[in-house]
């Protein structure tokens, strides 16, 4: 297997701020750059199938307009010309937001997410929208409305999710950066399965303002990129306080680019040793490989055991279907998308809902409301909080002895299309290592480091509590410089062969 | 926990999820099987614990009461499946007038 992508030179295979720099010094127009990506994307979707919508109309104005600021030496800001991606789930007045669904399918909203405004504020040329499990439930891209994303490693196994379409977009070079959402591992796990830097930041660290909900306490916006560094250069664009979202943290957004070089001299590090024994051995061998590594750069690493973490899963399942049959009921045939009519109100939702969901969605949309009805709330919803405040108290005393905690992102790696689709349960057993920083509201990222079973990429996953995004992207820093470069992409197969 | 197609059923109607027979076969299984290890939850002690229902702990958080402009109702009515008169129009929910 090699590392998937375009060869050097073309839009989506130069690291985003080398792309910005150039376009800032005047040595390439953001309208080249774009029209580079633009077909690389004509060349390899129709295979790979990242893409919901290409904006090219709206894309060819952005970047005209970040060429005149140029022109007339103004600063085109720090993302200048850069092409992204962005989930369907982001919602852009230029493009429909479909969410992957046939429920919302052509539905153009009347206003851009915080992150889309702050993107288009830094000189970031928006792309197109990305393919996704619908409505963000599930972990291969396989539960999208529109049919399943491929992972451009190898193109019969699915690039994970639900954020797939951004990282295979990425993975593939069409791309340098891309916008996901996590709300249980959706922008970790397809990153690690697509051989990508993908990033959950802390809860109320990204504007959720324009990200449609699917579980809100849970949900959080991330970027996915080829490198550390555009990963770091991404969320100091896109993070730090919104008025329009309340769950915002009155914070500016965190500073990353300048701790990268700083190393991991006397930094603490636990390797949750519980998270290794159901990896695949290749995942396990990956983990102990980059432990090692932070130990040859000065960090003081120990197997730590917090077995409460596994327990996330199931307090999980019960706590993000609870939330999305609330959020969901939205789609009702009756301000916005789909309606299927019918005699009465009732019949009219009800026969909408039926035709616009497909099975995941509903599936989590009755565990939900069985788990919120009466008689059942307690036993279920109830006792899931609950196991959520232990989880969140076992990190805490994890923490205590440790600045970051070490794990694998995914179990396996990118597994075939197909093989879980028969199975929900065998689907969110995927999620079992991402799943407890969501519930805690922590950051954790995955970093592409070795190549495993098949000689597919491998990501090993770095936690830190909240806020810890620094002592996270210095641990990532170190651990980029340490991987195998054949695990990387598209770079790997690029300019840096 | 084994739920039968009838209680399934019953959750549709609360969900207002329209299922059809097959459906109500498949997400009986289908959810018993995920309820059954949810239930792995009931191994983990408790007791005594407060539940945790969101990470962020922030309060009360207002914004000054001023007014601003909003989204334009027009915009709003272009996106909806039926309108009529500057509204939102569904079926009938009131008996025929006389």
């Amino acid at each position: 297997m090699s590392a998937p992508g375009g060869q050097g030179g073309a839009g989506g295979s130069r690291p985003a701020l080398e792309v910005a720099q150039a376009v800032r010094a005047g040595e390439v127009s953001a309208r080249d750059v774009l029209e580079q990506a633009l077909e690389q994307i004509a060349g390899r979707d129709g295979e790979l199938r990242c893409f919901n919508a290409v904006t090219a109309t709206a894309a060819r104005a952005a970047a005209e307009a970040v060429d005149g600021r140029v022109a007339r030496g103004e600063d085109p800001g720090p993302l200048a010309g850069v092409p992204v991606a962005l989930k369907d789930n982001l919602c852009t007045r230029t493009a429909p937001t479909t969410c992957s669904s046939r429920i919302l399918e052509g539905w153009v909203p009347p206003y851009d997410a915080t992150v889309v405004t702050r993107l288009a504020a830094a000189g970031a040329v928006v792309v197109g929208k990305t393919n996704m499990d619908e409505f963000a439930m599930g972990s291969s891209t396989e539960h999208s409305a529109f049919g399943p994303t491929r992972n451009p490693w190898d193109l019969t196994r699915v690039p994970g999710g639900s954020s797939g379409g951004s990282a295979a977009a990425v993975a593939a070079g069409l791309v340098p950066v891309a916008l996901g959402s996590d709300t249980g591992g959706s922008i970790r796990q397809p990153a690690a399965l697509c051989g990508v830097v993908g990033v959950k930041p802390t809860y109320g660290v990204v504007s959720r303002f324009g990200l449609v909900a699917f579980a809100s306490s849970l949900d959080q916006v991330g970027p996915l990129a080829a490198t550390v560094e555009d990963a770091a250069a991404v969320l100091e664009v896109v993070g730090g306080h919104d008025e329009l979202d309340s769950t915002s943290l009155p914070l500016p957004a965190p500073r990353l680019r300048e701790v990268l070089a700083e190393g991991v001299g006397g930094m603490r590090v636990g390797v949750l040793s519980d998270m290794l024994a159901d990896a695949s051995p290749g995942c396990a061998a990956a983990v102990r490989a980059a432990a090692e590594a932070l130990t040859a750069a000065g960090a003081r690493v120990e197997e730590v055991s917090v077995p409460e973490l596994l327990h996330g899963l199931s307090a999980y399942y019960v706590v993000a279907p609870a939330e999305a049959s609330s959020n969901l009921a939205r789609y009702d045939g009756v301000r916005y998308g789909l309606r299927v009519e019918g005699e009465d109100v009732e019949t009219m939702n009800a026969r909408t809902r039926a035709a616009g969901f497909g099975p995941e969605v509903k599936r989590r949309i009755m565990l939900g409301t069985y788990a919120l009805s009466a008689g059942y709330y307690e036993a279920y919803y109830g006792r899931a909080q609950k196991v959520r405040a232990v989880v969140a108290e076992a990190f805490a005393r994890a923490y205590l002895g440790a600045e970051v905690l070490l794990a694998p992102t995914s179990p396996s790696v990118a597994f075939p299309l197909g093989e879980k689709t028969a199975d929900p349960l065998e689907m969110y057993l995927a999620d079992l290592y991402t799943i407890p920083s969501n519930l805690a509201g922590h950051p954790a990222m995955s970093v592409p480091f070795a190549l495993g079973e098949g000689g597919l990429p491998v990501g090993v996953q770095v936690l830190a509590p909240a806020l810890g995004e620094r002592e996270m992207f210095r641990v990532g820093a170190v651990l980029e410089a340490a991987a195998d470069p054949k695990a990387r992409a598209p770079l790997a197969a690029g300019a840096r062969a | 926990m084994r739920l039968s197609a009838a209680e399934v059923a019953h959750v549709g109607r609360l969900a207002r999820l329209e299922l059809s027979e097959e459906e109500l076969d498949c997400f009986a299984g289908q959810l018993s099987a995920i309820l059954e290890h949810v239930e792995t939850m009931g191994r983990l002690d408790v007791s005594g614990v407060a539940p945790l229902s969101h990470p962020a702990e922030l309060r009360n958080v207002l914004r000054a009461d001023e007014p601003r402009p909003c989204l334009a109702r027009e915009d709003v009515l272009a996106a909806a499946p039926a309108a009529e008169d500057g509204r939102f129009a569904v079926p009938r929910v009131l008996g025929e007038e006389p």
